[in-house]
């Protein structure tokens, strides 16, 4: 049962990494009807440069505002930087090849994907980067027998904050009422003078943004960085993203606590070393009986 | 016996035995008794029975949201029904897939035109045939004498059909670049390519001017020598009255009224599905 | 199709394509030979993924793991059991294609990406059991190694870069034949008319769930194939050359080139293998100039180098009459 609970933890942990990065699909692939293969790297980039601000500069930041500040402050910017980045993203390489469809934006889509991994390397080089170990200090509590770190909670209660604020923002807000109608008819919802623009900037901003932020966190969890990271955990977020239904905002986030659990539950349980294997298969089981994933819903295509 | 103002003998209140020895007697193609099809909580289509008789042109008409298409896509399987049944030349239909349906000789056109948009008209009639052609893999990758005799025989009929329709100068253009109206004829050409019993038109003339609806519904008549049956959904009144043999009316998913057209126009609860009620216009 | 003076002449550039693959091995040396070779096999690999993709339109990010069962199944039965390649041949194909058909039976009713991720999830799953060397059979990370070189019995051995470089290119050849006879079947129509529209091919009497079918089994047995000669090749196989960056190299050689088309397969696999090659002089930065020139590409010409045009379709028989035409 301990180990149990503790893996839960665990699970919930990683699981928050791949919501916040599925959401930048979903979001993106609801409205723009676009899986961006980008977005995996976007959230690389996003490890590398809070890796960059937390080394470089850490010691003005932390000895002005204390840990927590540099902490913050590497976030903040990472989360600001990947946001531009994936706006400048769509403008180069998605916004011109729109009216030719959708698969030449895939192939445009893997092209960045390919050139941004590219970029990490030439820039921070092949080898593994280690981020730095005193970001949040490593305290341990135990509670009725279970271990967890203070960074666990503390990752544990940004995301629940992020992903609260999101489905706020998506579910109650009028402008969250825009991005819904345009994924369901982009050009209806333009008819109805809901601005398309607007909402495309709006998801290529906050998608990556929230990737970027989890891609600190994942720095600071696993201490451990490589450029190679994106495809990695891109591909999982994606299929976390599929498995609460793509398009689907509350999908995405359950989509990707389920895939974190299931991957610790099958490292626990199972074999470590097939613990993907094991999410592959429980991803290809879902979409057998629930073909548009677990929250997505049924549509009936108009005959 | 009684006998309704077509000649066909009334079903009323008789056997499931005694129904199929009239349906054969009236030579009745196409039956729905009692369909039923929901979304959700919406009846789509209630208990509806349609009676087609070989060799003629039925139309079902209807205002919009009655549930005319429905009843097509329930027939032709792309919908299951939740109850009643669908009788094809005294076979039922329950559970078959649309490519078998279209096998066994009900052809259909959409309502929203959907031809192979990037494959030139000739592929298209030639896709039509699918069903009527057996080659497989292994004798079309080293494409076999009798592979070959059997694509010349297909392109031969597409042939024929695309001439029929007036589409042949057209063959090598692709779907998608052809004038709307002529969009239309390819998607009956296409159709008319499995060599159906019945074909099942969904508003062939929406979209069409008048000069088109005229020859459309000249075309039509001639179909009926090839032994054909005809049922189609259509809005235009002067259409299905110039046209039909027998017009089954629906509303809210419901049969209203059936009859020649001459008296299914002089109906009065037709006029008011159509119209709606004084009352209601007033309030 | 006669080969009479008249053809030549009117399909002079395929003539000119297959006399200078003839005769261009004998004036590079090995290096750029092999590079040619893995031309082949990426040749070979698209035109596999493109019955799939290109044809039927589904997508499928999953199509190396088609060609490792291939691979493996070679390796492991070569290895250890010393079957010659030869035989492994069509054996790797069929391990592929029923590979194929059992994993796609119950998921190929899935629709666009969710077909996509699935595929993607079977490739990887494929990997990472190959990683872990279930029975131990597999190798491991390490693979499998000491695969035979193809041999036709007695002293004709395929064991010089020029010979493997023939014998790939003439697979392909014939792939390309048997495609192109294809692609103008009844066959091939279903496939287009399914990737145009499925609720309209349903309608139109195809049977959309065994066409997609058909469609995977066939290209994975032909990817079991590329998996077969890539093995013999290297004498090695592993689990890091099918990974999903693989799939979707794939992926890109197929819309580069033009969905549906067999030129466009072969220009783009020509783009996908001797590009990172051509700019090797860049070192680490040609993956960097390779990703922008992806998106160039599709911004200048989204419908791939080389997109099938859908021609006359020839009556031989029956030569249109005069005034026949504007019937």
């Amino acid at each position: 049962m301990r180990i149990f609970l503790e893996q839960m933890i665990n699970g919930l942990t990683i699981g928050s990494f791949y919501a916040l990065i599925a959401l930048g699909y979903s979001m993106v692939y609801g409205v723009m009807k676009l899986i961006n293969f980008a977005h995996g790297d976007l959230f690389a980039l996003g490890s590398y440069l809070g890796f960059t601000l937390l080394v470089w500069g850490n010691a003005y930041v932390t000895t002005n505002f204390g840990l927590a500040g540099g902490m913050i402050a590497a976030m903040l910017i990472a989360a600001i930087g990947i946001g531009m980045a994936g706006i400048l993203v769509e403008r180069i390489a998605y916004r011109p090849i729109y009216p030719a469809g959708r698969l030449p934006a895939v192939v445009s889509a893997l092209g960045v994907s390919i050139f941004l991994e590219n970029m990490i390397m030439v820039i921070w080089g092949p080898r593994y980067q280690a981020y730095p170990v005193n970001v949040v200090p490593t305290v341990r509590f135990e509670i009725g027998g279970i271990h967890i770190t203070l960074l666990q909670i503390i990752i544990l209660i940004l995301s629940f904050i992020l992903l609260a604020f999101l489905y706020y923002i998506i579910q109650k807000t009028t402008f969250g009422a825009a991005i819904r109608a345009s994924a369901l008819d982009r050009d209806t919802a333009a008819l109805m003078g809901i601005n398309i623009n607007t909402v495309i900037f709006f998801i290529f901003a906050l998608g990556p943004a929230l990737g970027g932020t989890a891609g600190v966190m994942v720095g600071m969890y696993y201490r451990q960085i490589s450029f190679t990271m994106g495809w990695n955990y891109g591909l999982k977020a994606f299929t976390a993203t599929i498995l609460g239904g793509i398009g689907n905002i509350p999908g995405a986030m359950v989509g990707g606590l389920l895939l974190g659990i299931f991957e610790m539950l099958g490292s626990a349980y199972i074999s470590t070393a097939y613990k993907d294997v094991f999410v592959f298969l429980i991803l290809i089981l879902v979409l057998i009986f629930r073909p548009r994933g677990l929250l997505g819903e049924k549509i009936a295509e108009k005959v | 016996m009684s006998k309704d103002s077509n000649g066909h003998i009334e079903i009323i209140n008789k056997t499931e035995n005694e129904i199929k020895e009239i349906n054969k007697l009236n030579q009745v193609v196409l039956q729905t008794i009692k369909l039923t099809k929901k979304f959700g909580g919406l009846i789509a289509v209630n208990n509806f029975d349609l009676k087609v008789y070989k060799g003629e042109i039925s139309s079902l008409i209807g205002p919009n949201g009655a549930g005319k298409t429905t009843v097509f896509n329930v027939v032709t399987g792309i919908y299951q029904a939740d109850g009643g049944k669908v009788i094809f030349k005294g076979e039922d239909l329950a559970g078959k897939k649309p490519h078998q349906i279209i096998e066994k000789g009900i052809a259909r056109t959409f309502q929203n035109i959907r031809l192979f948009n990037n494959m030139t008209c000739l592929e298209n009639v030639m896709a039509g045939q699918h069903c009527r052609s057996r080659e497989g893999v292994r004798s079309s990758i080293f494409r076999t004498s009798s592979q070959r005799k059997e694509e010349s025989e297909i392109r031969e009929i597409a042939k024929r059909r695309l001439q029929q329709v007036g589409l042949w100068k057209y063959r090598d253009e692709l779907a998608k670049n052809i004038a709307y109206g002529n969009q239309r004829l390819l998607e009956i050409a296409r159709a008319l390519a499995s060599n159906p019993d019945l074909l099942i038109l969904d508003e062939p003339s929406s979209g069409l001017n008048d000069k088109e609806s005229e020859d459309l519904v000249k075309f039509l008549k001639d179909l009926l020598k090839e032994n054909l049956t005809i049922l189609l959904i259509e809005h235009d009144m002067n259409v299905v009255m110039g046209i039909s043999d027998w017009v089954t009316v629906m509303d809210e998913g419901k049969k209203i009224a059936e009859g020649k057209p001459e008296e299914v126009y002089h109906n009065p609860i037709v006029i008011e599905a159509y119209l709606g009620k004084e009352e209601e216009e007033e309030s | 199709m006669k080969l009479n003076e008249n053809t030549i002449l009117k399909n002079w550039p395929i003539f000119l394509v297959i006399a200078l693959l003839a005769v261009s091995p004998f004036m590079m040396n090995n290096y750029w030979i092999d590079v040619f070779f893995f031309f082949g096999i990426y040749a070979l690999l698209g035109l596999s993924l493109n019955i799939v993709l290109g044809e039927v339109g589904l997508f499928d990010l999953g199509h190396m793991g088609f060609m490792a069962i291939g691979a493996y199944t070679t390796a492991i039965l070569n290895t250890h059991f010393g079957i010659p390649i030869i035989f492994l041949m069509p054996v790797s194909a069929l391990a592929a294609a029923g590979f194929a058909w059992l994993v796609c039976s119950p998921i190929i009713h899935l629709r666009g990406d969710y077909l996509c991720i699935v595929t993607i999830g079977m490739g990887e799953i494929v990997r990472l059991t190959l990683i872990n060397n279930p029975f131990g059979i597999t190798g491991g990370p390490n693979g499998v190694f000491g695969i035979d070189f193809l041999s036709f019995g007695g002293p004709l051995v395929i064991d010089t870069s020029i010979e493997s470089y023939f014998v790939i290119w003439i697979i392909v050849g014939l792939s390309i034949l048997g495609l192109i006879n294809l692609q103008r079947s009844r066959i091939g129509r279903a496939w287009n008319c399914i990737r145009e529209d499925e609720i309209a091919a349903e309608s139109t009497g195809i049977d959309v769930r065994y066409y997609k079918l058909l469609a995977f089994v066939l290209g994975a047995g032909l990817a079991g194939v590329a998996g077969n000669i890539y093995a013999s090749k290297l004498m090695i196989v592993s689990p890091e050359s099918f990974t999903f960056m693989e799939s979707c190299m794939l992926f890109c050689i197929v819309l580069i080139g033009g969905m549906g088309s067999i030129p466009g397969v072969l220009i783009g696999s020509a783009a996908i293998s001797l590009f990172p090659e051509v700019f090797r002089t860049f070192a680490q930065y040609r993956m960097l100039i390779f990703g922008v020139a992806m998106v160039v590409m599709m911004i200048f010409r989204p419908g791939g180098i080389w997109p099938r045009k859908r021609g006359a379709i020839e009556f031989k028989s029956l030569l249109p009459k005069a005034g026949e035409d504007n019937v």
